[in-house]
């Protein structure tokens, strides 16, 4: 049985389906003029032995430019699977992402840089000393393997994950671009048993962790029915490139048929233009241009639309996720992807912010609840994720999955037919007629039955405010509940097969 | 049998079920003799009143507040097991005589003039019956005179007063006023209760105690009883 996701009774729309058809139009548009710039010579290979025009730039020999046909791209669209699985080590975590069917799952991620440790020193007030609060103190560092695996073991008990992506880069000391993917690829998927889809940090690796793959899967006929894992690559820079090395991994798993993301990424002021209809044109043709390519090298590999617009910040110019515009755009995205029916890979809850608190709360719950509506399969909710990407807390990502709930729960199909309503008829005739004329009674039936929603988990018992206290509490309950590693005679083959694995990471080695 | 009578209201007690069409908590109760249908045969089979009421409703609603304590039960399951008790003490009353119950005494409750809010006011009511007392709900928006008069016809132990307006709260005061003017204030102890009031409040106008909910109202009732003996 697949994971239930969050099925979206009527998806929120921003589009008429006019406009859509117009960026569709546009894209199409922009695909051959300007057409598109690649750095990546196998690319403008692929493209031009399937009738793409393509001609050198400059006499360079190191980017073309190349146009692709309409008729290329529609033919694409219609050998892209509209029915994605992306499997998991526990079977009971599958997700099944149907282009017309607006279920969506929520999936962490994406890779940063900093871990974000809290503490709560105690501070005693000045003027009267016996008075002392807990404030969270946020501390950043460097984030390390043993970071990734704590993250892994406590999404794997978040109840409203549905997949994981990879939370924080690995940068101890005896991590190198060579044994990186290894290392991150085991970490997660040792302590987590939900999908795990991650990029590539060297393609020299890529052989190397689809092995690791199929030993966890049983093989590789079980790992192409229960694709435990799957890509993501950048593989378009905005505005409209192809870029080389991104590109030829995104060539490389397409040929192994796992899984992918194509995934871009323009930022509206600066490297798409500011307004809607430009940029959503734009990435509209860039992720196209992926999916036409990925469906040229391989037909049929199982893809999703993957979009991450985002609108620059006004004062750096970096990126504004906490904006509304980003949420609009992602929404857009959405209507785009279910209009050629392929599954959508979708961004919500990056905030601005960069530490947990009330800024955090209101950026990351507006995107969530309006992107969630538009019935994206595939959410990169960014759970736990601060200042745009950059910092991960866990303590952030324990608050993420109570709002969550709360957001499945407020999308409920609402239960409105004639029976229902005759049996609301009678309850008020019989209460109206008693004299204390309360409905009190009638609440008992749905109490234990999930019909009603529960209080706000992290609400304290006084006046002060006990949210970061009790959520914290809440992830050391997490940490301290055990989890489904890899069994030991797949872990000795994958030691003994899969070059680069930190020792330490092998759990059953440290036992003994 | 009639130990299993006994055990069998305070299982339905525990479960909230007033009489054999209530569900309960459990599933499949439907149709199982509830608390009044149990009392009614008990009472048939001789059963002796103070086992029905210390046994089995009381040993009942201790249960229900530990479970309430320990947050296993929520306020619906308190009320609905409290009704059943309310439910069970009208049957019994013609019996309490000479039954050896302390009888707990009678309690008036009212909101008071130009205030229709009686939410409030009705959990109480059903928490004190609950509890044991006999209760005379006045209504909401009544007038003061008519409070008085009931205070004077029911001689009641107690008189509970809400509101929820800020705008008629000050009619709790009024009340006491004219219960002074008639001689009838030294005769009840008065609680007041509502959202805007308060404690001060409750002390400003000479009230006897206040309770901030229908739980810390029946606590506050029963703290005066025993300073009474009631």
């Amino acid at each position: 049985m697949p994971r239930k996701g969050i099925l979206i009774d009527r998806p929120y729309e921003r589009l008429t389906r006019k406009q859509v058809e117009l960026i569709h139009q546009a894209s199409m548009q922009i695909l051959t003029d300007p057409g598109l710039i690649s750095f990546n010579r196998e690319a403008v290979d692929i493209l031009h032995s399937h009738g793409a025009v393509v001609e050198s730039i400059a006499g360079d020999h190191q980017s073309w430019k190349v146009k692709i046909p309409e008729q290329l791209v529609l033919s694409a669209m219609d050998s892209a699977p509209k029915t994605v699985k992306l499997g998991a080590r526990n079977p009971d975590n599958t997700l099944i992402m149907n282009g017309d069917e607006p279920r969506v799952y929520l999936i962490t991620g994406s890779e940063t840089n900093i871990w974000l440790d809290v503490d709560f020193p105690t501070y005693v007030n000045k003027a009267d000393s016996t008075k002392e609060i807990r404030v969270p103190e946020f501390k950043p560092r460097r984030g390390t393997v043993d970071d990734l695996c704590q993250s892994a073991h406590a999404c794997e008990h978040l109840e409203m994950v549905d997949g994981y992506i990879r939370t924080v880069n690995i940068q101890d000391r005896d991590i190198t671009e060579d044994n990186k993917d290894v290392n991150k690829f085991f970490a997660s998927l040792n302590n987590n048993t939900k999908h795990f889809m991650s990029g590539l940090t060297s393609l020299k690796q890529l052989d190397n962790v689809v092995r690791m793959a199929e030993l966890i899967a049983g093989g590789k006929k079980a790992l192409k029915d229960n694709p435990i894992i799957s890509f993501i690559t950048c593989l378009v820079k905005s505005p409209l490139q192809f870029v080389d090395d991104t590109t030829s991994t995104f060539i490389e798993v397409c040929r192994r048929g796992l899984p992918i993301v194509v995934s871009s990424s323009p930022q509206a002021g600066t490297t798409a233009p500011i307004k809607e209809a430009g940029i959503m044109a734009q990435i509209n043709a860039e992720v196209l241009a992926g999916i036409t390519l990925g469906q040229l090298v391989k037909p049929g590999t199982p893809v999703l639309y993957g979009s991450v617009p985002v609108r620059a910040r006004m004062d750096t110019l970096g990126d504004s996720y906490g904006s509304v515009e980003t949420s609009q755009y992602n929404i857009d995205c959405v209507q785009m992807a279910h209009f050629y029916g392929l599954p959508n890979y979708s961004t919500s809850g990056v905030c601005d912010s960069k530490i947990p608190g009330q800024q955090s709360s209101i950026e990351r719950l507006f995107s969530d609840i309006v992107v969630t509506m538009s019935g994206p399969q595939f959410l990169h909710c960014a759970f736990g994720l601060l200042d745009c990407n950059s910092v991960f807390c866990l303590l952030q990502a324990v608050l993420d999955d109570a709002h969550f709930k709360m957001i499945k729960f407020f999308l409920r199909q609402p239960r409105i037919d004639q029976m229902e309503l005759e049996a609301m008829l009678k309850q008020i005739r019989e209460v109206v007629a008693t004299p204390q004329k309360l409905y009190i009674g009638h609440i008992r039936p749905l109490l234990r039955s999930g019909e009603i929603s529960g209080l706000y988990p992290f609400e304290g018992s006084g006046e002060t405010d006990e949210v970061f206290e009790l959520a914290y509490e809440r992830m050391k309950e997490l940490l301290a509940k055990p989890v489904e590693h890899i069994d030991k005679k797949t872990t000795a083959r994958i030691f003994e097969e899969i070059p680069g694995i930190l020792p330490r990471l092998n759990i059953y080695e440290r036992e003994s | 049998m009639p130990e299993d009578i006994i055990s069998l209201i305070q299982e339905n007690i525990i479960q909230g079920r007033m009489t054999k069409d209530d569900e309960g908590i459990d599933e499949e109760m439907v149709g199982q003799p509830g608390v009044t249908e149990l009392i009614e045969k008990g009472l048939a089979s001789g059963l002796s009143i103070k086992d029905i009421i210390t046994k089995g409703l009381s040993g009942g609603m201790n249960i229900v507040g530990q479970k309430f304590e320990a947050g296993e039960y929520f306020i619906p399951d308190m009320l609905a097991s409290a009704q059943a008790v309310g439910a069970a003490m009208e049957i019994l009353e013609p019996y309490l005589a000479g039954s050896g119950v302390n009888v707990k005494g009678k309690i008036i409750v009212a909101t008071v003039k130009d205030d229709l809010h009686d939410i409030g006011k009705n959990i109480v009511s059903i928490l004190l019956r609950g509890a044991g007392y006999t209760v005379k709900d006045l209504g909401n928006n009544v007038d003061i005179q008519v409070i008085v008069d009931a205070v004077r016809e029911e001689k009641p132990q107690f008189l509970g007063l809400s509101a929820l307006l800020t705008s008629t709260m000050a009619c709790m005061a009024d009340v006491i006023q004219r219960l002074e003017e008639n001689g009838l204030r030294d005769q009840v102890k008065i609680i007041v209760g509502g959202a805007p009031v308060s404690e001060e409040f409750a002390k400003s106008i000479g009230a006897d105690g206040y309770g901030a909910d229908g739980f810390q109202a029946v606590a506050v009732v029963e703290a005066l009883g025993s300073d009474t003996g009631s």
